[in-house]
C-alpha cells in the first residue's frame, strides 16, 4: 500500500527570539510571543536557501533508509522561496542525491501547502505504477516584510518525504483536498515580501479550509478525532492549529508532538512536512495520524496515516538522522542586525 | 566564470565524486584524469567519497573578494577525507570552534552566487561531526 | 654552456604609482638597466618579461610586444616574450634569459618584470591573486591567497611551536632593512607590537605579515661572461639558475610547511654552483607573507625545519647576522609588484655584490635569490657571485 518510505527534516541552527524582533519595532515582545505562541524562530545561515535545506532533508531521509537512487522517479519541491524564479530547485536536489537523470521533477507553489501537494502527486504516480519512489519536499526560507506581523514567525526549514509502495513505515490510507479562490495572502511576481489580508486570513481562509478538508476526511473515512493518536495541522503560529484542533475535537495531546511552531516559527511549505517528521520521530507501529495542511489562496490537503511495523524494522534506521527535537536544540541566537544580514534585508551596494 | 565551468563540476562539488587509481590505490579529490604516480600505467576509477574527514590545517578568512565578502569571517580548512586525500573547503562553525584534528562531515551549501541575477553555485562544505 | 654575467640593472620606485602606467613603468626600469650597462638598446638581441596578470590588472595581454614596442625595441624586431608563473614570473624571465645566453642562442638579453596592481580595487586584486593557486578547487572554495599561507602558518605553528611574536619579527627585520632601500615602498621601521596590533587578514596572519599591493618594474641585462667587461667593470656572474615545480594546490602537498619546490630548486642551484648554503653570504627570499620567509630559510637549507623563527629572533637573518635575509626589505617592506619581484631580487644581490647597497651593505661575494609562484607550485633560485 502507498505510504511514507522514509523521511528527513532540516532546520538551520540560527534562531531569533520574538522579543528581539519586537524590540526593534518598539512592540511588546512578551505580549506578541504569548499571542502567537511563538517564542523564537529559525533563521537560515548566509549560505542556506530552499535548495540546500531540501538537499539536507532528502539526504537525512536517505540516511534512514537507503533506497536505490535510480528507483526515485519523481522529485517535487514545494516552496514559496525557490532561489530561482525560473530554474527548478527539484533538479538540483535530484543531482545532489544522485537520482538524476531518469526522473521527473518540478517545483510546486501553493503558498504553505506546496509540500503536501507534492505528497499527493507522488502518491498518484506511485499508485498508478508510473514510478517506484517519489520524493516530496516542503521547504522555505520564509519571507516576512520588516515590521510586518509575519516577521515574528517567518522562519526556515523543511522536510522530505519519500513515497512508495514497498514496505512503507507509514501507510497513507486516504488523502483529500478542499480548495477555493480566497486571496488571504499573496506575493506578486518580482516582489520581495508577501502581502496578506490581516484578519481575513483567519475565518474565511485558514479555518474554513482546514475544517473543510478535515471534515471531508473524517466523513470519507468514517472516523472521529479520538480514532487518531496524533494530529498535525498547518501552523502559521501556535494559536491557529490549537484553535482549529479544538473546533474539530482533537486534544492538545494529539497535536503536541507535531506542533513545532513555538520554537521553530512558520516554515511555510515546510510546516506540515516538519510536523509529520516530528510525529514520526516518536510514533509507534499502529499509531494513526491525522494531517491537514493549509495553503493561502486557498486550500487544504488532508491525510489519514497509519504507522506500520516497518518503522521499527531492520530496513529503517530512525536514529540515522537527527529528530526534529534534536534539530531544534542548541540553536545559536542572533540579534536583529545579524538576522537582517542573514535574511538579506540589508540593501548592499 | 562561465556557467559551463560550474556545471561540468557539479557532481564533484555536490556529491564529492572523485576517483582513485586502481593500480596504486591512491584516491583523488578533486579528481584527476591521470595518476601522478602511475601515469599511463594507472587505471582511474570513479569514486564517491564518504564526506567524513578531519581538519589538517585551517585559517579564518577576514578579508575576501566581493563574492565571498558577506560570509566573512569564515573558516577555510584543508580537510583530510577518511579515504586519505586532502581537499580545501569551508568549515561552518564559529571562528574559535575549529581546531586541527577536528572531525568534520560534509553538508550541502551555497558556495557563492554571481550577484543577484547570475547563477548560484552550490557545493560541499563541512560542519563539525 | 657559456658563463653568463649580469651587466646592468634597473629598478623603478616601488609603491602606489598613481601617475605612471604599466608600460611606462617597464620602460623606466629597462632604460635604467641599459644605461647601467653602458650600452645602447640596439645591442639587445632578445627580451623576456615576467608579468603575472596584465590581463586582470590592466586588461592587457600580449605584454611582450607591448613592452618591446614602447621600449623602442621593435625597430630591430627582436623576439620579445612574456613569461608567467604567478609571483615567480620575474624569476622565470631571468632564468629564460640566462638559458638563452648560456646556450649561445643570443648574446645580449634583457630580463624584466612588471606589475601594475593599483588600477583595480582591492576585491579584484584579491580575486586576481587567488589565481596564483588552484582557482577551481582552492579559490572557488573561498580560500584567498593570504588564507592559503595562513593555513601553512597554522600547520607550522602547531608543529614547531613558532610563536606569533617570532613571526612578527620577520616583518620588523624586513622593514628595518627597507628603510635604507631608496626604491622601497615602505621606508619605515615597525615594531613587533605594530604587527600584533594590525588587522587580522586570515588568522593567524595580520596585515603587517602580508606583502603589500605594489606597482613597479625591474630589469637586468645578461650577456656572456667573456663579453661582460666591455660593458662594466663589475660584472656579476650567474653561478646557478634553477627552477622547480610542485602541485598547484596546497592540499595536495606532502607536507604543508615545506615547499618541496623550494627544496628542489635550492638543491639544484647549489649543485650547479658546486656550493652549499654555508657559502652564501646573503639571500633574497620570497616573503610574500612572514611565514613564507621562515619556510624559505629552512627549505633552502640555511637551518633545519622549525628553527627559522629562533634564527630570526636571534638576529641571525638581520644585516650583520650569519645569513642576512632580504636586505632589500623583502616583499614586505620593498613591495611586491608580483611579476617584477624575481628581477628585483637579482637587482638587490647585484647591488650588494658590487658594493653599492648604501646603508644596508653586507660584506658579500656570493648571493642567492628565491622566488615563489603561488604557494610553492613554482620556485626559481639563482646564485650570483663576484
Amino acid at each position: 500500500m502507498v505510504g511514507i518510505i522514509t523521511y528527513g527534516a532540516y532546520i538551520p541552527r540560527y534562531r531569533i527570539k520574538t522579543e528581539e524582533i519586537a524590540r526593534v519595532w518598539g512592540a511588546n515582545g512578551a505580549e506578541i510571543a504569548a499571542g502567537l505562541g511563538v517564542k523564537e524562530k529559525s533563521v537560515p545561515d548566509l549560505d542556506e536557501d530552499t535548495i540546500t535545506m531540501s538537499v539536507e532533508a532528502a539526504r537525512y531521509a536517505l540516511a534512514r533508509r537507503d533506497i536505490p537512487r535510480d528507483a526515485i522517479g519523481a522529485i517535487y519541491v514545494g516552496s514559496e522561496s525557490h532561489p530561482y524564479a525560473v530554474k527548478p530547485s527539484s533538479a538540483t536536489v535530484g543531482e545532489a542525491i544522485g537520482a538524476t537523470p531518469v526522473m521527473t521533477a518540478a517545483d510546486f507553489e501553493f503558498a504553505c501547502k506546496a509540500g503536501t501537494a507534492g505528497i499527493q502527486t507522488c502518491m498518484g504516480m506511485v499508485m498508478s505504477g508510473m514510478i517506484e519512489y517519489g520524493c516530496a519536499i516542503g521547504a522555505d526560507t520564509a519571507q516576512g516584510a520588516p515590521g510586518d506581523a509575519l516577521e515574528y514567525t517567518a522562519s526556515a526549514g523543511g522536510a522530505a518525504l519519500f513515497i512508495g509502495n514497498e514496505k512503507p513505515i507509514a501507510e497513507i490510507n486516504r488523502t483529500c483536498s478542499f480548495t477555493t479562490d480566497t486571496p488571504d495572502f499573496w506575493r506578486r511576481e518580482g516582489q520581495t515580501y508577501p502581502s496578506h489580508g490581516g484578519r481575513f486570513s483567519g475565518d474565511p481562509a485558514y479555518f474554513k479550509h482546514v475544517q473543510g478538508a478535515a471534515h471531508l476526511m473524517l466523513e470519507q473515512m468514517g472516523t472521529v478525532p479520538s480514532d487518531y493518536d496524533y494530529a498535525i495541522f498547518h501552523q502559521p503560529n501556535a494559536k491557529f492549529p490549537r484553535k482549529v484542533s479544538k473546533m474539530l475535537g482533537f486534544t492538545a495531546e494529539q497535536i503536541g508532538p507535531g506542533l513545532a511552531v513555538p520554537r521553530l516559527g512558520n516554515t511555510y511549505s515546510g510546516a506540515v512536512p516538519v510536523g509529520i517528521s516530528a510525529t514520526l520521530d516518536v510514533a509507534k507501529p499502529g499509531d494513526r495520524i491525522f494531517v491537514t495542511s493549509y495553503g493561502s489562496g486557498a486550500g487544504s490537503d488532508a491525510f489519514d496515516i497509519t504507522v506500520t511495523d516497518t518503522i521499527e524494522s531492520d530496513v529503517f534506521n530512525r536514529s540515522a538522522a537527527p529528530t526534529v527535537e534534536e534539530l531544534l536544540a542548541n540553536g545559536k541566537y542572533l540579534d536583529y542586525a545579524l538576522y537582517a544580514k542573514h535574511k538579506g534585508k540589508i540593501v548592499m551596494q | 566564470m562561465s556557467v559551463p565551468r560550474y556545471w561540468r563540476k557539479q557532481q564533484n562539488r555536490y556529491n564529492l565524486k572523485g576517483n582513485y587509481c586502481e593500480t596504486c590505490g591512491r584516491y583523488f579529490f578533486p579528481p584527476r584524469v591521470l595518476c601522478p604516480d602511475c601515469r599511463r600505467d594507472g587505471k582511474i576509477v570513479d569514486y564517491e567519497f564518504s564526506g567524513n574527514g578531519t581538519v589538517r590545517t585551517f585559517s579564518i578568512i577576514r578579508t575576501a573578494s566581493d563574492d565571498y565578502d558577506l560570509q566573512t569571517p569564515y573558516a577555510i580548512a584543508i580537510i583530510e577525507l577518511e579515504e586519505g586525500t586532502c581537499m580545501t573547503a569551508q568549515v561552518i562553525c564559529e571562528p574559535d570552534e575549529i581546531s586541527i584534528g577536528m572531525p568534520v562531515k560534509r553538508v550541502f551549501r551555497k558556495i557563492f552566487s554571481e550577484g543577484d541575477s547570475g547563477v548560484i553555485v552550490y557545493g560541499t562544505k563541512f560542519v563539525p561531526a | 654552456m657559456r658563463e653568463v654575467a649580469v651587466v646592468g640593472v634597473g629598478l623603478t620606485k616601488f609603491g602606489e604609482r598613481w601617475d605612471t602606467s604599466f608600460r611606462n613603468l617597464f620602460v623606466e626600469a629597462g632604460a635604467k638597466a641599459v644605461e647601467d650597462a653602458g650600452m645602447s638598446g640596439d645591442q639587445i638581441d632578445e627580451m623576456f618579461v615576467g608579468n603575472m596578470s596584465g590581463g586582470r590588472f590592466v586588461l592587457q595581454e600580449h605584454i611582450g610586444a607591448l613592452i618591446a614596442d614602447h621600449a623602442g625595441l621593435t625597430k630591430n624586431h627582436i623576439p620579445a616574450t612574456r613569461v608567467e608563473a604567478a609571483c615567480a614570473s620575474g624569476g622565470l624571465a631571468f632564468r629564460q634569459a640566462y638559458t638563452t645566453v648560456a646556450s649561445g642562442m643570443q648574446d645580449i638579453v634583457i630580463a624584466g618584470g612588471v606589475e601594475k596592481m593599483t588600477d583595480v580595487g582591492g576585491s579584484e586584486t584579491t580575486d586576481a591573486l587567488a589565481g596564483a593557486a588552484d582557482r577551481e578547487w582552492e579559490g572557488l572554495a573561498g580560500a584567498t591567497f593570504p588564507g592559503l599561507y595562513a593555513m601553512i602558518a597554522t600547520d607550522y605553528m602547531n608543529r614547531y611551536g613558532l610563536t606569533r611574536e617570532q613571526l612578527a619579527m620577520v616583518s620588523v627585520k624586513n622593514h628595518r632593512n627597507g628603510v635604507h632601500n631608496p626604491i622601497a615602498q615602505y621606508r619605515k621601521e615597525i615594531t613587533v607590537e605594530d604587527v600584533m596590533r594590525s588587522t587580522l587578514v586570515a588568522d593567524p596572519l595580520r596585515l603587517l605579515d602580508c606583502s603589500p599591493v605594489t606597482d613597479g618594474a625591474a630589469a637586468v641585462i645578461l650577456c656572456p661572461m667573456e663579453m661582460a667587461r666591455k660593458f662594466t667593470d663589475t660584472p656579476v656572474k650567474v653561478l646557478a639558475s634553477s627552477q622547480a615545480s610542485d602541485t598547484i594546490s596546497l592540499h595536495d602537498r606532502r607536507d604543508f610547511s615545506t615547499l618541496d619546490a623550494s627544496v628542489a630548486a635550492g638543491r639544484r642551484a647549489f649543485k650547479q654552483a658546486s656550493l652549499t648554503p654555508k657559502d652564501i653570504d646573503l639571500v633574497e627570499v620570497h616573503d610574500c607573507f612572514t611565514i613564507a620567509e621562515l619556510c624559505a630559510i629552512e627549505d633552502l637549507g640555511f637551518c633545519v625545519k622549525g628553527e627559522a623563527g629562533k634564527l630570526t629572533e636571534d638576529g641571525q637573518t638581520a644585516i650583520g647576522g650569519s645569513i642576512p635575509v632580504n636586505t632589500s626589505g623583502g616583499l614586505k617592506s620593498c613591495g611586491h609588484p608580483v611579476g617584477a619581484t624575481g628581477i628585483k631580487q637579482v637587482c638587490e644581490i647585484v647591488s650588494q655584490l658590487r658594493g653599492e647597497a648604501v646603508g644596508r651593505q653586507v660584506d658579500a661575494e656570493i648571493g642567492m635569490t628565491h622566488n615563489v609562484g603561488g604557494t610553492g607550485a613554482t620556485v626559481v633560485c639563482n646564485i650570483l657571485g663576484v
